[in-house]
């Protein structure tokens, strides 16, 4: 990869890092912020910036590289560029973890039920990804299998919603749903980073093979990739990832479409060289996205997953008509 | 170093595809698998670069294939697969250089002789003036180059083509067998699957010919392109001749009515 292209990502990561931290309903000065975050300066900016503003920019980074390296992987590792990591039905698994736990009550007895909840989802869908995908089955099956995951993960939402006892629950789950990046604290990002670590480096492990798999599975393996160790692999790390990510965020979609496609065109193209570029990609977009979201436009702060919603899905159908025109 | 297939037999979702097949092909020479559609070509080829469950034994240089280790086969054998796959916008030489990818130590770039090796391999498939486009925009027939030099470049003692000539102008065709018999010349075993049987009796030291499943005959092209095989295997009649470089074969009709 380019250096300059490295230079530049990390330069815009940094830079919208500290613009999340600057940025907020609370009017605080520049100076004020930064004593705040050392820990100097008074109670309120202290509290402010380390136990709101900061943790909201980690989980930025965090969610936002978590989720467009598992697209990236996923786009490289099925050869289409409509992968996401919603596509394996992690994300809307995660979510119905999380409105179950809702829906039953748990959610009041401690912080971490709600992301133990998630976590659990995420867990019951890799499971049974990782039976379906440790077969010799081809990448089709594993994208089937995922529509089918998503769409029973979205049929129990619903029935979630629709057997909730009050409107007020039904709201929460809604909210849920959406993704956001607000009122997160420290206690999050422990929960979602080493998960997020140990996904990560799986899916880094595999970067030579993704490259190998442009030439398609066979011959993939005639240049000595083991094949179904990879995509054991990927599955694993990309429902580490995610489900991580949404244990903790809720579900915010398209960053993991959008990111790699942006991405691809400044580099040689080849998957396994795409992934940490993507990473650094997704962090920045996620960040800035969640700026844009807390800037008060219609007096209420917008949810991040709505914001990453309305831009990614257009791009998608643009997606579908460009393949469509063109093929892949 | 040789590669050989001894009574192959294969079952592909309930049919039984292969029933008996064996092949050998020795070093320093280019051998043709023939056959009608369907007749089990592409399974073999797959039997013997490992990639297919198969009772039956093949032999790499004398060992058991499934003796060697994954990396250790992809050091030995280059498998070219009849489907051309290309996922990405990637550069044609950034294609050729994924056959560099059995000898990369771990996390070390090309090295001079890296670069030498698709160098090579670029120019005997002629697609050096190709080098900087996106590989998946290319012409049926020049990501066919693209990828056959793909596996040349893997430089393994043994290379196994699936209808590497299908789809390629006859310019092309020429120049890709004349590249075949080049690498087998500089000491490497050579398997070709092709139905041009005018390419096959002109270009390859012997010819295989698989019929239902097994192989039937095989042996110096003037051997296997007779009447009886061109008729009986492939349901043709064929005027066959011999000029000062070898044989031509002509198919002109249907075996049942011969010539036009």
């Amino acid at each position: 990869m380019k250096p300059t292209l490295w230079a530049g990502l990390l330069g815009i990561v940094v830079v919208l890092f500290a613009t999340s931290l600057l940025v907020g309903s609370a009017a605080l000065d520049p100076a004020t912020s930064l004593r705040g975050l050392v820990g100097q300066g008074d109670d309120a900016a202290a509290i402010t910036m380390r136990e709101i503003r900061l943790p909201r920019a980690i989980l930025g980074v965090l969610v936002g590289a978590s989720l467009a390296l598992s697209g990236a992987a996923l786009q490289g590792f099925l050869r289409n560029p409509l992968a996401e990591p919603g596509v394996i039905g992690v994300s809307s698994s995660a979510s119905l973890g999380a409105v179950v736990v809702f829906y039953s009550g748990v959610a009041g007895v401690s912080v971490f039920a709600l992301p133990a909840g998630a976590l659990l989802g995420a867990l019951v869908a890799v499971v049974v990804l990782l039976v379906i995908a440790s077969g010799n089955t081809t990448t089709l099956t594993l994208i089937l299998a995922g529509v089918g995951l998503s769409s029973l993960a979205a049929a129990f939402t619903a029935l979630a919603l629709n057997l909730s006892p009050n409107p007020f629950a039904s709201y929460e789950i809604i909210f849920w749903l959406l993704g956001s990046l607000k009122d997160r604290s420290m206690a999050h990002v422990w929960v979602c980073l080493p998960l997020m670590a140990v996904g990560t480096l799986l899916i880094l492990a595999c970067g030579s093979a993704l490259d190998a798999l442009s030439l398609g599975e066979e011959s993939a393996a005639s240049l000595g990739i083991d094949v179904a160790r990879t995509r054991l692999m990927l599955v694993g790390g990309v429902a580490l990832c995610v489900g991580a990510g949404t244990s903790v965020t809720g579900a915010i979609g398209f960053v993991g479409l959008v990111v790699p496609h942006l991405i691809r065109p400044l580099t040689d193209c080849m998957p396994g060289r795409l992934l940490l570029p993507s990473a650094l990609g997704g962090a920045a977009l996620l960040l800035a996205a969640d700026i844009v979201a807390r800037l008060p436009w219609f007096g209420n702060e917008l949810n991040v997953g709505v914001l990453t919603a309305l831009i990614g899905a257009p791009f998608f159908l643009w997606l579908v008509i460009r393949s469509r025109r063109e093929g892949f | 170093m040789s590669i050989a297939a001894i009574d192959i037999h294969v079952q592909l979702s309930g049919r039984r595809v292969l029933t008996g097949a064996s092949i050998r092909v020795e070093t320093g020479t280019v051998v043709g698998l023939l056959g009608p559609n369907g007749a089990g070509k592409s399974t073999l080829i797959r039997a013997l670069s490992g990639h297919l469950a198969a009772t039956g034994q093949v032999l790499v240089n004398e060992m058991p294939l499934e003796s060697l280790s994954r990396a250790r086969r992809a050091r030995l054998i280059a498998y070219l697969p009849q489907q051309r796959v290309i996922g990405w916008p990637v550069k044609v030489r950034d294609i050729v250089d994924l056959g560099r990818m059995p000898w990369r130590t771990w996390g070390v770039g090309p090295i001079e002789n890296d670069r030498v090796i698709c160098r090579e391999a670029m120019e005997l498939m002629d697609v050096v003036h190709l080098a900087d486009r996106p590989a998946n925009a290319l012409s049926g027939g020049e990501q066919a180059r693209v990828l056959t030099a793909r596996a040349i470049a893997q430089d393994t003692p043994v290379l196994l083509a699936d209808e590497p000539a299908s789809g390629l102008d006859p310019a092309h065709q020429i120049a890709m067998m004349a590249g075949f018999r080049k690498i087998a010349a500089s000491g490497r075993a050579v398997l070709v699957s092709l139905h041009d049987l005018t390419l096959a009796a002109r270009w390859c030291d012997r010819l295989a010919i698989l019929h239902d499943g097994r192989t039937v005959g095989g042996g110096a092209p003037a051997e296997v392109m007779v009447p009886e095989v061109l008729g009986g295997v492939f349901g043709i009649a064929a005027r066959v001749e011999t000029d000062s470089c070898g044989l031509i074969v002509s198919p002109v009709g249907l075996a049942r009515d011969a010539g036009p």
